[in-house]
């Protein structure tokens, strides 16, 4: 029984162990360097990565309160790698930043918020995972202490949050009110369909919908993104936007199974706004933290019609999809955040003829744009491909077409961008920035990642296999 | 014979380019790659032959399927056929081409090879796939080459000519995806999955509904490729703006890979659909028969004009696959061989004058027989060949898509093949005059004295193609063996019309 305790919650234990070492480090205080500090940090990041893989129990805990299975397990080990590659990419920021102890506190306690909510298996488990996962996430928005913009996202983001943590939690009570229940699993025999369990479901979704960024309720997004350190954005943008989705696909998938008619026809036009407003709005951008707030939310659209489906092939592209896009994404805000460190330039003209003084990083960003783009030999391609794939398995060409001509428009802009690198002249471009070793080991795995993920098949195969639906 | 060899033969070259350092070394592996190619080409052929000699007659050839992506039931499936081979050869000379027209990229070279090479990996990965996927794949692997390419080393408005290339390019990938996940969705295989298996959803028929609906997607998709007419603004700006290399590469390798696509996805997996809307495609075929050679009269710019009279050319390459005869569908795909060979001398005939005399109108140029004729006689050589002057490629290519025209008695479809025949006329005019004008009377510019002929790279690149387009033009019923039981297997399939199921 406390082996059971101990292993099913493994991952949680792992993380709160190095949460409560760093406390420690805190308020025992010492004089250490921040690069030391930081080395040491990412290597026990590393080991948390690591020790994800192994000696994994499977089970619930907690009367079905909390469960997990090798689904959840490889979720939380991807939500791992993500962690660490933000942590990696994070370094020249960090280094000269005061309180490196609190960021990876903070950044720590959302995780575990994000672990909890998505092997919840109650209603309020998951809810308050949720919180944890969000409130603390405010906090490091606001990490740029000196700058105001930072500030603002920070508000932004909590009074944005709070609002649909408050639609979710009329959902669930309306849930509660005409179930009984907030287990997953006695919800499901009881949906019947009933207006106000349709209710409940739309609060839900609009809840979601929030924390996904997904239009019409993606106001707060591309200035929370433009305004909080560039490691936060791509936290935000990448971790815990995956987190959310690994939730979403339970919820939809297991607990409101018996409304699917239902839920696809809202999925198809929360889908087509949300890439169409994505890519037009993404287009116009000129900081490229914005650029990359309105693209992520082009991708949710995408990632809506892959999830659409209803099915194995669906709940696997989805989760497939969320692994490429983090190595793309992550290598776009890698590279971002290092001249955004070094020199505090983050338009997209400001990378003009960054190619003549940068070339790694140059390829680095363009490959990633290729990726986020979909452009094969990178591992994009697939993950878009198997998400348009899984979408017209329910024979819903208008949707299958609508995406397809939008892959053009978004093709355009990543393509914008990669031009002011490589082809627009530039009198002072970017100086030759050195590439500290963590960072350059970041871009290396997500190198290897968008590349090898999609020519490696089995990777998707063992995806496909967990995805038990 | 191991079809995998034609991948990873670029991908060795490419990466040996990564690990290169400096222009000497760069080219020097480029080439043997490329040579390595093609004798790889030419050992295919011969294995080709000695397999039919021996009586193998199975539809493709040295086939292996390895499964990718299992639970989505796609495949690694690659074998090739006549028509895939001469494809191949038709990429391998002109890639041998081109590499030795690039000999003195000094501008990041390493950059340069390395995009050429991989532009050539997507094109031999497309041809020897049998599975509409792959195919999918190696086809959007040669996109952005080619925006880079033509956006960094390129002349002109080249960010604009790269990004309209890229974005036209992707339209028609995205019709194409959109084609292909219909013909998968309406396909089941005897274990009741789906399948992109070119071979596999060539035995079952494609309810008639989704063929009618999901034909136009597959066509135009890949006809964007070959420039059908409405989509073929691309053409002129990418040809004219991208270094000569990449020309040659555009509109030698690129726009063949549009024509094989709707020969081999479109019209031979949806053959109903194909014949209920062969009439659009030779109506569209026709109108860029004619408008692309009257465009042509019109262009000032060397570039431009073998841009404009390549969509021309191109349109006759949809004209034979839009009648439907056998012999149409093997002109077709000769003029994909034709056209890539004789256009590709083209523009190394135009990159060749150009870099030395730092102009291609033909109002500047003049006289240039006298200070180089190697060049201008190659300039001629490619020029006679774009008229189909009988003797070289055009003319046996033409020839045999007019008689496949004609087999198809529909009166409308014969004044089709009236007006494009009609159209050599036009493209006699252009030629001769632009030929004439910068290659005969007095010098345009009384600097050009002191330039000087073709270095032996240079030499070699022309010679090669020239051999080329002379073996094709005096022995076309060699290729035309090559190709006739690649074509029989489509023709049964478009036989059988209208099943309905």
């Amino acid at each position: 029984m406390l082996n059971e305790y101990f292993f099913v919650l493994k991952a949680e234990w792992m993380l709160i162990a190095i949460i409560f070492l760093l406390l420690f480090l805190k308020v025992g205080t010492s004089d250490w360097k921040n690069e030391t500090l930081l080395y040491g940090i990412n290597i026990l990041l590393l080991v948390n990565l690591l020790v994800g893989f192994f000696s994994n129990l499977e089970g619930g805990l907690f009367s079905g309160m909390f469960h997990n299975d090798a689904l959840l397990i490889l979720e939380k080990n991807i939500l791992n790698i993500g962690v660490y590659l933000v942590s990696l990419i994070a370094y020249p920021w960090l280094k000269k930043h005061e309180h490196v102890l609190e960021f990876y506190i903070l950044l720590l306690t959302t995780l575990l918020g994000m672990f909890f909510m998505i092997s919840s298996g109650n209603l309020l488990l998951f809810y308050l995972g949720l919180e944890m996962s969000t409130i603390p996430l405010a906090a490091i928005a606001n990490f740029d202490l000196d700058k105001r913009k930072s500030s603002e996202a920070a508000m932004k983001m909590i009074i944005s949050s709070a609002f649909s943590s408050a639609l979710l939690l009329f959902g669930v009570s309306l849930i509660y009110g005409t179930t009984g229940t907030l287990v997953f699993t006695e919800i499901t025999p009881l949906l019947n369909g009933s207006p106000l369990q349709l209710l409940a479901f739309i609060l839900l979704l609009a809840g979601f919908s929030f924390k996904m960024s997904v239009v019409p309720f993606h106001l707060w997004t591309a200035d929370v993104y433009e305004g909080a350190p560039v490691a936060v954005t791509a936290y935000l943008s990448v971790i815990s936007k995956s987190a959310i989705l690994f939730i979403f696909l339970q919820v939809l998938y297991v607990v409101f199974k018996p409304m699917s008619s239902e839920w696809y026809f809202m999925l198809f036009f929360l889908s087509i706004l949300t890439i169409l407003l994505g890519n037009l709005f993404a287009m116009r951008q000129t900081n490229l933290k914005r650029f990359l707030a309105f693209s992520s939310i082009a991708q949710v659209g995408f990632i809506l019609l892959g999830l659409s489906a209803g099915s194995k092939t669906g709940m696997a592209s989805v989760i497939y999809f969320l692994l490429i896009y983090m190595f793309s994404n992550l290598a776009a805000f890698g590279v971002i955040g290092l001249v955004s460190a070094s020199t505090g330039k983050e338009s997209i003209d400001d990378f003009k003829g960054f190619y003549k003084t940068n070339p790694f990083l140059s390829w680095i960003l363009a490959i990633a744009l290729f990726s986020l783009a979909g452009v094969p030999p990178t591992a994009g391609f697939f993950g878009k491909f198997f998400l348009i794939m899984a979408g017209a398995e329910r024979g819903n060409y208008v949707w299958v077409i609508f995406a397809a001509l939008n892959m053009i428009i978004s093709f355009y802009y990543y393509l914008k961008v990669v031009k002011a690198i490589f082809m627009d002249p530039n009198d002072q471009p970017i100086e030759k920035l050195t590439v500290p070793a963590l960072p350059k080991l970041a871009f290396v795995i997500c190198l290897t990642g968008m590349v090898l993920t999609g020519i490696l098949s089995w990777i998707y195969e063992y995806i496909h296999t967990l995805s038990n639906f | 014979m191991n079809l995998t060899l034609f991948l990873l033969f670029p991908l060795a070259t490419a990466i040996a380019i990564l690990l290169a350092s400096g222009l000497k070394q760069i080219r020097v592996i480029a080439l043997i790659g490329s040579l390595l190619q093609l004798a790889l080409s030419g050992k295919l052929l011969l294995a080709y032959y000695e397999q039919r000699a021996a009586g193998n007659q199975s539809q493709m050839l040295f086939e292996y399927v390895q499964k990718w992506y299992g639970p989505l039931n796609l495949q690694y499936h690659i074998g090739v056929d006549g028509i895939s081979i001469a494809m191949i050869l038709l990429t391998a000379f002109v890639v041998v081409a081109g590499i030795l027209v690039s000999w003195e990229t000094e501008h990041l070279s390493k950059e340069f090879f390395f995009l050429l090479v991989l532009l050539s990996l997507g094109a031999y990965g497309f041809f020897i796939s049998l599975d509409v996927f792959t195919m999918f794949f190696f086809l959007e692997v040669a996109v952005i080459p080619k925006f880079l390419l033509i956006g960094i080393w390129g002349s002109g408005k080249k960010e604009y000519s790269a990004m309209k290339l890229a974005l036209m390019l992707m339209g028609g990938s995205a019709l194409i995806l959109v084609g292909m996940l219909g013909i998968y969705f309406s396909s089941k295989t005897a274990g009741g999955a789906h399948s992109f298996d070119l071979l596999e959803l060539a035995k079952m028929n494609i309810p008639l509904a989704r063929q009618m609906l999901f034909f136009p997607f597959a066509f135009i998709g890949f006809g964007i490729f070959t420039a059908i007419f409405p989509f073929h603004t691309w053409v002129p700006d990418g040809h004219a703006s991208a270094p000569t290399a990449a020309s040659m590469f555009l509109a030698g390798i690129s726009m063949k890979l549009g024509g094989y696509g709707c020969l081999r996805v479109a019209t031979y997996l949806m053959p109903d659909a194909a014949h209920a809307y062969s009439w659009v495609i030779i109506l569209l075929a026709t109108i860029a028969i004619i408008y692309g050679a009257f465009a042509t009269m019109m262009q000032t710019d060397l570039k431009y004009i073998n841009a404009y009279s390549s969509v021309s050319h191109c349109g006759f390459v949809l004209l034979g696959i839009g009648m439907l005869t056998q012999t149409s569908i093997n002109g077709a795909v000769m003029q994909m061989v034709s056209h890539g060979l004789m256009t590709a001398l083209f523009f190394a005939a135009i990159g060749m004058v150009y870099s030395r005399t730092h102009t291609r109108m033909v109002a500047q140029l003049g006289g240039l027989l006298k200070i180089m004729p190697f060049i201008s006689t190659v300039f001629v050589i490619a020029g006679l060949c774009s008229l189909g002057l009988p003797g070289f490629s055009g003319f046996a290519a033409e020839m045999t898509v007019f008689m496949g025209s004609w087999q198809n008695p529909d009166k409308w479809y014969r004044l089709a093949t009236i007006l494009a025949c009609a159209s050599i006329v036009v493209t006699a005019v252009y030629i001769l005059r632009a030929a004439g004008k910068s290659i005969m009377g007095p010098l345009g510019n009384d600097s050009y004295k002191d330039l000087t002929d073709a270095k032996w790279y240079e030499k070699s690149a022309a010679i090669l193609l020239i051999f080329g387009i002379l073996v094709v033009g005096m022995a076309p019923f060699w290729l035309i063996n090559l190709i006739q039981p690649g074509t029989e297997f489509i023709m049964n399939k478009l036989a059988v019309v209208a099943t309905g199921l």
